[in-house]
């Protein structure tokens, strides 16, 4: 059996299903941070698929970009958890933490 | 010096006292008493100095050369519309010119002693000194627009002097009542103005004596009426006529300068001046002789019962001034600008004298608390009564002549009601000015307070002015008054002099109308109305000198005694309801008061309050609401809640692609 | 003229001095003021140069500098002046350093005031002097960030209400107003294939269809006629005149309402000449109802700031009426008066600035008699209210005649009706003067002070002006006709349209008057 392009999709395409349900779901923050995590690297293997079968390298290109975008991210998130961890030790949860109520 | 190099320096004329004005409204203070004053009368004395060297060299020319051109600068210039400042010697401005030359150098004499002890005695003569200015600026401008310069000047200067005292608030309204309601007629002018430079193409007056007869009737009389509307303004005909009563809360001498002698007679100018719009049009010339003999009644009327010396001389002029109008409505302008001349002279000299009276008796203007003066102010008494009798129309005096051509010219050119309401004004002119004349001069003393009895306390902000139908206060002075220093009583008796001898400018024979044929250049073109015999022009007289005897002898029966009793107004009690209506003067102020504090007011304030704030302030208010409930509603979505967020985007992506799929299936 | 690129060191001289503004220390206030004299002294240098270097008889854009900066998005840096622009940046120079002399009384802050005043007057200066759509958009919006400051700052009792208003007005008007110069820009790209908001290239190009034109129009409009204020749009006004500090009055009648009108004459007239003319009779309406509403509101105010705010509705009525007049004399007369009202209106917010530090008060009822007490400071009123309800021989009668005149000329009945407006602003005026500055002395007024050497600074450079340029506005009359002239042509040009006869400028002005009156003293004494 020949591992196709398709497979590599399929995978992407459960990753991206489990990190969406993740975020969906947990009220961890730091859990719902790793499954955005998850949801871009399945982002990032459906781009190094295409970039393969289409031979062309904007689709690596995008991955690195994506790859520093997420690093970007978690910096900036893993500070903002801390720093509410700090605040309120307990009740920290994504719902807790509703600041932006209109 | 050649004539038309003396001509040259007409400029001057006008100049001469702006110069003084502007000496005094920056240094007024520092010159002080009486050198501002003795500035000011210099200042406009050497513009009558100018004017008479002008007039002498204008004899000099032939009779149609006898115009001459200044041209100055240009003033406004965009697109087609160009107008200068220029100033236009021709016997006509010459003659208005030397009018407020020479009466108002004797008025600032008067004022000089007049005004003593003012605390704004220099910006007082610095106004006075304005006002001669824009005055001259408006007789010898050489277009319409630089005219209107001077119009507003004119009114200007009339606001700040008749609200001198201006911690009267009486006298601070008054002035503001005089604005506005010249501002009504200003209007009148501005559109004239329009109508003209869009139908002529220019404001001069060289291109209207040209264009003016070829343009269509309904624009000539378009023009000639809005250009009477600014006269009723200024010349306070009936309708626009309130404002110059009230008027009367200036000094003395502004009255007498302004709101008798000059300023007012500024319609008449104007009349004269823009004459080839009103001549050919027979509607225009109509209104304006109507409007002027209604006037000359009624206000004739409303003279009769006044208290207030200053009020009778008021309403006085304006019945005066309905002459000047009868007479250039009828297309007698000639014989309207005798009149002016000769009325300033009598009025000036009137308004002086009651000024004299005034200060003589502390400050009083109450008629009835006055009797018996000429004993103490003969000088003063001197010029009263040749002014009065010559106003009232005694044969020979200045007077006389110049009622009886405008009289004789409206009947003869058709006018037989004109005519008619005129000579019925002749009999209130010879019964009020007689009954002020006999009060103030003649009869009982009644101006002493008895001995024991206390000064009543002096409120500077109070003003004298008596209204009618106020009972009259406490006899004013415990003493004798007494006649004023010279600089005071020269200019009545040699105003009153002018008003016994004026008639010789022009009297009604063969080659002694002096007047009508220096002026005759200035009205080419103008139709001249002559009698049909010498005997009518006679009958004429006749007429008008009986009626204005039996008007001077029933005031001789009713007031030849004074007052006996203070109250009581022998013409008063007589006329009974008929004398609270003429005291009130018709009611018309009232009126006008009532409506504009009324229904005007309360207009004006609901569109404030209705309207603005109600309405468009509140619609503004209301758009802004809608977008705040709007985004109030909005709010529910923005819960907070970061899961949300997410599959917010997740559903609105899984839709997007969703869609998108399906557009390609389709596709 | 020299290469020195005047108008960009106009724009730049108060940023840089706003940001010199930022390294003075907290409490030093007078620092912070000496930079801000300095600044605005440049300021006025810089216009007085502009104003003696521009060239009369041009009808073009003088002055101009080019510099393109993103060709992809079509943004240049393009200024340039024309004889509507000229005067109204050495106005706004001369009334920012009045403004700040005016505003010594300003204890509080006085740092950050001066770096939100002086940033203003960049702005200010930006909107006049841009020719690019974009850059004027950019400091038109830019302008409000400092006057909301100023107002929210230093204002009165209900000041943030006030500047709220103020910028959530103006700020909606902008939207419409960027909206239609993206969409002109675009248009124009998909029919030239260019992108650009050069305004010159744009009013060089045929325009959009007139359906288009129309919208686009509108859409300038409401911008402009917000900002003007004209009538109904007015309502602001009042309440930021009322709330503002002295100087932010000054500025906001002097300059900032001006921006409308000038934005009209600018943009809507050069961009959508059909458009003009299609709405000319509608903008006329509302001229004449915007100056007989504004007088007769007016009158009925207690606040005297609010008497000179309906008044200024009034005055900008005036303003519209000439404009939409479509004839040389009225845009002429508009232009003057554009330049004349900072100069009367300034000078009565002034004095009842000057006036309020008296009293604590500016209700009209809380005064009376002050003509008693305080002579000149009346007088410099009085001169600034007859200034302003056109008394010929001081500015406001010249422009105030000229845009009548030229009302009269293209319609005739709308010229009459706006005539009785003069009428009913000496009713408004003059009532007010009469009820603060005439009667006897009252309570606290007996002890007030009369003009002091400071205050005459302020006021009497724009009382004097305003005289000089009523007795002689031949200079300015002359610099502005021709691009008035300029703009009434191309208006005709394109749209086919016949103006009035009377306002095309003849050969000869003042025919010479044969025989009766020979003209003999012609030409001694030019």
């Amino acid at each position: 059996m020949r591992v196709t392009d398709t497979w590599y999709l399929v995978v992407g395409a459960l990753l991206f299903s489990v990190g969406a349900a993740g975020v969906l779901l947990r009220r961890n923050v730091l859990v719902i941070l790793m499954c955005i995590e998850l949801m871009l690297n399945a982002a990032n293997l459906s781009f190094v698929t295409f970039a393969r079968r289409l031979d062309d390298v904007t689709g690596q290109v995008a991955v690195f970009f994506v790859l520093v975008v997420a690093a970007a991210e978690v910096a900036v998130g893993l500070a903002i958890v801390v720093a509410i961890f700090r605040q309120r030790r307990r009740g920290a949860t994504a719902d807790d933490v509703s600041l932006l109520r209109g | 010096m050649n004539a038309r190099d003396v001509l040259d320096l007409a400029w001057l004329i006008p100049v001469l006292p702006l110069a003084g004005a502007a000496l005094l409204f920056c240094f007024g203070r520092r010159l002080g008493e009486p050198a501002a004053g003795w500035v000011a009368t210099g200042a406009l004395a050497g513009a009558f100095a100018l004017s008479v060297a002008c007039l002498v060299a204008l004899v000099g020319l032939e009779g149609p050369e006898r115009s001459h051109l200044v041209r100055g600068h240009d003033w406004i210039g965009i697109g087609g519309f160009r107008s200068g400042v220029g100033f236009l010697v021709d016997p006509l401005s010459i003659t208005w010119a030397l009018l407020v030359t020479g009466v108002g150098s004797l008025i600032h004499l008067y004022a000089v002693g007049y005004m003593h002890g003012d605390a704004r005695y220099g910006r007082f003569f610095a106004t006075f000194n304005l006002f001669a200015a824009a005055m001259l600026v408006l007789v010898l401008a050489d277009n319409f627009l630089l005219a209107f310069v001077g119009w507003e000047g004119v009114g200007l200067c009339s606001y700040l002097l008749i609200g001198h005292w201006s911690e009267r608030p009486r006298a601070a309204t008054a002035g503001v009542k005089a604005f506005v309601t010249n501002r009504v007629g200003d209007a009148g002018f501005l559109v004239a103005m329009f109508l003209i430079f869009g139908a002529l193409g220019s404001l001069d007056y060289a291109v209207m004596r040209e264009g003016a007869a070829q343009l269509p009737a309904e624009t000539a009389t378009a023009v000639a009426l809005a250009l009477f509307l600014a006269c009723m303004g200024k010349s306070a005909q009936i309708l626009l006529h309130l404002w110059l009563p009230d008027a009367m809360e200036g000094p003395t001498p502004v009255s007498a300068l302004i709101h008798a002698a000059t300023m007012v007679t500024a319609g008449v100018y104007l009349v004269c001046r823009a004459h080839p719009f009103f001549d050919r049009h027979a509607a225009a010339g109509d209104v304006v002789a109507l409007v002027g003999a209604l006037t000359a009644l009624l206000a004739g009327t409303a003279a009769l019962v006044q208290v207030d010396v200053k009020r009778v001389l008021a309403y006085s002029t304006i019945s005066q001034l309905g002459y000047m109008f009868l007479a250039a409505g009828v297309g007698a302008y000639a014989a309207a600008v005798f009149f002016v001349v000769v009325h300033a002279l009598y009025k000036a000299a009137l308004f002086l004298g009651a000024g004299t009276v005034i200060h003589a008796t502390g400050d009083t203007q109450d008629l009835r608390l006055m009797g018996g003066l000429r004993r103490y102010l003969p000088l003063t008494a001197a010029g009263f009564v040749a002014s009065w009798l010559a106003l009232v129309g005694v044969p020979p005096l200045s007077g006389f002549w110049a009622k009886d051509e405008v009289l004789a010219k409206a009947l003869f050119a058709g006018e037989p009601l004109v005519f008619g309401i005129g000579l019925a004004a002749v009999f209130t002119t010879g019964l009020y000015l007689t009954r002020e004349a006999l009060l103030v001069f003649f009869g009982n003393e009644r101006f002493r307070r008895p001995a024991g009895v206390p000064a009543p306390a002096h409120d500077p902000t109070v003003s004298p002015t008596v209204d009618y139908g106020t009972p009259p206060g406490p006899p004013p002075l415990d003493g004798d008054p007494h006649e004023p220093g010279p600089v005071m009583t020269l200019p009545v008796l040699v105003l009153g002099v002018g008003a016994v001898v004026g008639g010789l400018l022009n009297l009604p024979f063969r080659r002694l109308e002096v007047l009508t044929h220096w002026l005759e250049p200035a009205f080419e073109g103008v139709e001249e109305i002559t009698a049909p015999s010498f005997a009518a022009a006679a009958a004429v007289s006749v007429v008008s000198v009986t009626v204005a005897a039996l008007a001077l002898a029933l005031a001789w029966r009713l007031y030849r005694r004074g007052l006996p009793e203070v109250s009581v107004d022998p013409l008063d009690v007589r006329l009974g309801p008929l004398g609270r209506c003429f005291g009130h003067a018709w009611y018309y102020d009232e009126a006008v008061t009532a409506f504009v504090g009324g229904p005007a007011r309360r207009a004006a304030e609901r569109l404030d309050r209705a309207v603005d704030a109600g309405g468009i302030d509140r619609a503004v208010g209301a758009v802004a609401a809608g977008v705040v409930r709007a985004g109030a509603a909005m709010r529910a979505l923005q819960s907070g809640f970061l899961r949300r967020y997410a599959l917010g985007v997740l559903a609105g992506t899984v839709a997007l692609l969703g869609y998108a799929i399906l557009r390609a299936g389709a596709g | 003229m020299s290469d020195f690129p005047v108008l960009s060191a106009l724009i730049a001289v108060p940023f840089l001095g706003a940001a010199a503004t930022l390294w003075v220390p907290e409490q030093r206030a007078e620092a912070a003021r000496a930079v801000g004299y300095l600044t605005t002294t440049l300021t006025l240098g810089l216009a007085g140069l502009l104003v003696w270097d521009f060239r009369a008889g041009v009808g073009g854009f003088q002055f101009v500098e080019e510099h393109r900066l993103s060709s992809t998005l079509g943004v240049s840096w393009i200024v340039g002046v024309d004889g509507y622009s000229v005067f109204l940046v050495a106005v706004t120079a001369l009334l920012f350093l009045l403004g700040l002399v005016a505003s010594e009384t300003v204890t509080d802050r006085a740092k950050a005031y001066t770096f939100w005043f002086l940033l203003l007057e960049g702005t200010i200066i930006g909107v006049f002097c841009s020719l690019d759509l974009i850059s004027f958009f950019v400091f038109w919006e830019l302008m409000l960030v400092p006057m909301w400051f100023l107002i929210a700052g230093w204002g009165s009792a209900a000041r943030r209400y006030a500047a709220m208003k103020f910028f959530l007005y103006t700020a909606t008007g902008s939207a419409f107003l960027l909206a239609a110069i993206l969409a002109l820009g675009f248009l124009h790209r998909a029919d030239v294939g260019e992108l650009t908001f050069d305004l010159r290239a744009l009013a060089a190009w045929d325009g959009p269809p007139p359906g288009t034109a129309r919208w686009l129009f509108a859409g300038f409009m409401v911008a402009f006629a917000v900002k003007a204020p004209i009538w109904p749009l007015h309502t602001w006004l009042p309440d930021v005149h009322t709330e503002a500090p002295t100087a932010g009055s000054v500025i906001l009648a002097g300059v900032i309402i001006k921006m409308g009108t000038y934005g009209i004459l600018r943009f809507c007239f050069d961009l959508f000449p059909g458009a003009a003319v299609d709405a000319a009779p509608i903008m006329l309406t509302l001229a004449v109802v915007g100056i007989l509403y504004g007088s007769v509101v007016a009158a009925m105010q207690r606040d005297a700031k609010r008497v000179i705010a309906y008044s200024s509705v009034a005055h900008m009525g005036f303003v519209v009426l000439g404009l939409f007049s479509l004839t040389v004399i009225g845009v002429g007369g508009a232009t003057f008066t554009m330049l004349s009202h900072p100069l009367t209106t300034g000078s009565l917010f002034l004095v009842i600035g000057m006036l309020y530090e008296r009293r604590h008060s500016r209700l009209i009822d809380d005064f009376g008699g002050v003509a008693t007490v305080a002579p000149l400071l009346t007088g410099a009123f009085l001169v600034a209210t007859f200034a302003g309800i056109g008394l010929p021989g001081l500015s406001g009668f010249v422009g105030e005649f000229l845009s009548l005149l030229g009302a009269f000329l293209a319609h005739r009945w709308w010229g009459v009706a706006a005539t009785a407006g003069v009428i009913l602003a000496a009713v408004s005026m003059l009532w007010m003067v009469r009820r603060m500055f005439g009667g006897p002395p009252r309570g606290p007024v007996a002890s007030f002070t009369d003009l002091s050497w400071r205050e005459a600074a302020t006021v009497v450079p724009l009382l004097a002006l305003s005289l000089f340029l009523g007795v002689h506005p031949r200079p300015v009359l002359q610099r502005i006709e021709p691009t008035a002239a300029r703009t009434i042509e191309r208006l005709t040009e394109r749209t086919g349209r016949r103006p009035p006869a009377a306002d095309r400028a003849r050969a000869h002005h003042r025919p010479a008057a044969a025989g009766r009156v020979p003209a003999v003293g012609h030409g001694d004494r030019r």
